[in-house]
C-alpha cells in the first residue's frame, strides 16, 4: 500500500475515534494529541483498530511512532506492504 | 417563597430532606411532565423489538439524544447506562435550577441504584469474541472501565466535573428507592450538600435478562406489545424488561430554602429490609413490615396515605403477594388509592422505583391519581379496595412508593407534599 493510502487508512481509524473533531485541517507533522481530543485510551483504540482492520500488530515499545500522522505513515507503510 | 420560620429539622432532630429537581428518561417520555401526561392519557410505552438470540420480544425503550450533554467520543467510550445517567443528571440539575459553576462540586454526591451493571458490555464482547474466533487479544481495553459497578455514576462525575463521592447501589429492582435513601442519608450525615440520587437501567440492551425471565416462565408477552405486561390482570403472564433512568436532586431543606429553590416534595419516611427466605419469591410478611416501619418513621398512619404506588411486576405470584401485603397494611384506609405503573412502561429494573415515583409526584399539584394499564379482567386475588384502574381526581399529600427485588430486598419510601 502506498503512503497516500496508508495515510487515508489511518485517518479513517482516527475519524472513528476522535468523533467530535474536524480532521480536514490536520497537520501531518504535529502531534496528533496536540491537534485532537485524544488520550492514552484513544491510542490503544488506534492500535486495536489497526489489528482488527488491517491485521497489523503494533508492539508497546513502538507506540511512540504513532505520535504524528507523518510518523504513523512512515512506520506503518512497510507493515501495510507485508 | 417560604417562611423564614420553617423548621428545617424533623421530629427526630434530623435534617429534613427535600426533592428540588428531577430528570428522567422512560419509554413514555423524557421529562416528568411528559411521563405524567402519557400516564394520564393511558398510553403504553412498550414495543416489539428484535433482541439478539431472542428474536422479537416486548420491551420498553427510551428515545433521547445521547449526545445532548456529552461528546460523541465519550458516548462511544462509555455505556448506555452512563448515557442515561448523564442525560438524567443534567435534566435534574436544570430542573433544580442548579448551575455547577456556582457551587462547590466536591460537595455534590452521585448515588445511583442499579439492578445490575456490565452485562451489556460483557455480552457484546463475548459476541465479538466468537466473531473473532476466540482471539482474546481483540478484547476491548474499554471492558473494565465500562463494567466496574460504579461506572454509570462515575460517568456522571466525569461529565459534570463533580468531585464529591459517586457510587452505585446494587439493590435489584428496589434500587431506585435505595438510591434516594442513600442520597438522603448522606445529606443527613453532612457528607454532601447536593445529592444526585435515583436509579438507572440499561438491562433492555442485554439478551440474558430476557432469556432468564423466559426460562423462569416470567417473560411478559402478547401479540399487542401494549398488552405484554398486565400487572394485576387475571391473565398476566410476566414482566416486560425496560430501560430508563430517573435522578432526583436532593437537598437539605435548609439549603433549598437558602437558595430559594423550587421544592417538589419532602422525603419523610423510608424503610429497607430483607426477606431472608428465597432467591426470587417475595415474602408478604417482610413487605408488610417494610411499609409499616416506613410509616412509623414518617409518623403517619396508613390511613393518611393518599397513593400507594405498587411494585407490581406482572408476575402471577409477585402481584398476589404484594396485594396481600398492601391489603393488610391498608385494610382500614378508606381514602388510600392504589396504582401501579409497569403496565404502562414495563419494568425499568434499577430505575423502576425512582421512575414510578416521578409518575406519581405530580399528583401533589394536579390533584389527580393515575390509573393502571392492561387490566381487562382484574385478578380477584388482587382486588384491593382502593385500586385505581382509571385516573381519578383527588387531592394528594402523601405517597408510599414500594420497590422490591430479587434476593428478597424490600423498600418503601414515603414522600410528602411540601408545605412550609
Amino acid at each position: 500500500m502506498q503512503e497516500v493510502a496508508v495515510r487515508e487508512a489511518v485517518l479513517n481509524i482516527i475519524a472513528d475515534i476522535a468523533m467530535d473533531n474536524d480532521l480536514s485541517n490536520i497537520q501531518d507533522e504535529l502531534a496528533l494529541r496536540d491537534q485532537l481530543d485524544l488520550d492514552s485510551m484513544d491510542f490503544l483504540d488506534i492500535v486495536m483498530e489497526l489489528k482488527k482492520r488491517h491485521k497489523i500488530e503494533v508492539p508497546q515499545e513502538d507506540y511512540s511512532k504513532l505520535a504524528t500522522l507523518a510518523s504513523c505513515v512512515e512506520y506503518l507503510t512497510p507493515k501495510f506492504a507485508q | 417563597m417560604y417562611s423564614s420560620q420553617t423548621n428545617c429539622k424533623n421530629s427526630h432532630g434530623l435534617d429534613r430532606v427535600v426533592i428540588t429537581g428531577v430528570g428522567l428518561t422512560s419509554p413514555l417520555g423524557n421529562s416528568m411532565p411528559e411521563l405524567r401526561q402519557n400516564l394520564l392519557a393511558g398510553k403504553s410505552g412498550i414495543v416489539h423489538n428484535e433482541i439478539r438470540h431472542m428474536g422479537k420480544v416486548a420491551v420498553g425503550l427510551c428515545r433521547f439524544d445521547e449526545t445532548q450533554y456529552q461528546t460523541k467520543k465519550n458516548r462511544k467510550r462509555g455505556t448506555r447506562a452512563g448515557a442515561i445517567s448523564i442525560f438524567c443528571a443534567h435534566e435534574a440539575l436544570n430542573s433544580a435550577r442548579i448551575s455547577l459553576e456556582n457551587i462547590d462540586r466536591s460537595r455534590v454526591g452521585v448515588y445511583l441504584g442499579i439492578t445490575e451493571h456490565g452485562n451489556v458490555e460483557t455480552e457484546n464482547e463475548i459476541h465479538e469474541l466468537y466473531q473473532n474466533k476466540l482471539d482474546t487479544s481483540l478484547w476491548s481495553h474499554h471492558h473494565n472501565p465500562r463494567t466496574v459497578a460504579n461506572s454509570p455514576a462515575g460517568e456522571v462525575t466525569l461529565n459534570l466535573g463533580i468531585t464529591g463521592p459517586h457510587y452505585t447501589i446494587g439493590a435489584a429492582c428496589a434500587a431506585g428507592n435505595l438510591g434516594l435513601i442513600q442520597g438522603l442519608q448522606m445529606l443527613r450525615l453532612g457528607e454532601v450538600d447536593v445529592a444526585l440520587a435515583g436509579g438507572i437501567s440499561e438491562s433492555a440492551q442485554t439478551f440474558g435478562i430476557f432469556a432468564a425471565f423466559a426460562s423462569q416462565g416470567a417473560l411478559g408477552h402478547h401479540d399487542d406489545p401494549a398488552m405484554a405486561t398486565r400487572p394485576l390482570d387475571k391473565s398476566r403472564n410476566g414482566i416486560v424488561v425496560s430501560e430508563g433512568g430517573c435522578i432526583y436532586v436532593l437537598e437539605r431543606l435548609e439549603n433549598a430554602l437558602k437558595r430559594n429553590s423550587p421544592i417538589l416534595a419532602e422525603i419523610v419516611g423510608y424503610h429497607c429490609n430483607s426477606d431472608a427466605t428465597d432467591f426470587v419469591l417475595p415474602n408478604s410478611g417482610r413487605q408488610i413490615e417494610c411499609m409499616r416501619k416506613a410509616l412509623a418513621m414518617a409518623h403517619v398512619d396508613a390511613s393518611d396515605i393518599d397513593i400507594v404506588s405498587m411494585h407490581a411486576t406482572g408476575t402471577t405470584m409477585g402481584d398476589i403477594q404484594e396485594c396481600e401485603a398492601v391489603g393488610s397494611v391498608f385494610s382500614n384506609s378508606d381514602k388510600t388509592k392504589i396504582n401501579c405503573t409497569k403496565g404502562f412502561i414495563g419494568h425499568a429494573m434499577g430505575a423502576a422505583g425512582a421512575l414510578e415515583l416521578a409518575g406519581n409526584l405530580p399528583s401533589f399539584t394536579d390533584d389527580t391519581i393515575h390509573g393502571c394499564h392492561g387490566i381487562g379482567q382484574l385478578d380477584a386475588k388482587c382486588a384491593l379496595p382502593g385500586l385505581t384502574i382509571e385516573s381519578l381526581k383527588k387531592p394528594c399529600s402523601l405517597i408510599l412508593n414500594n420497590s422490591f427485588g430479587m434476593l428478597g430486598i424490600n423498600s418503601s419510601l414515603i414522600i410528602k407534599k411540601f408545605v412550609s
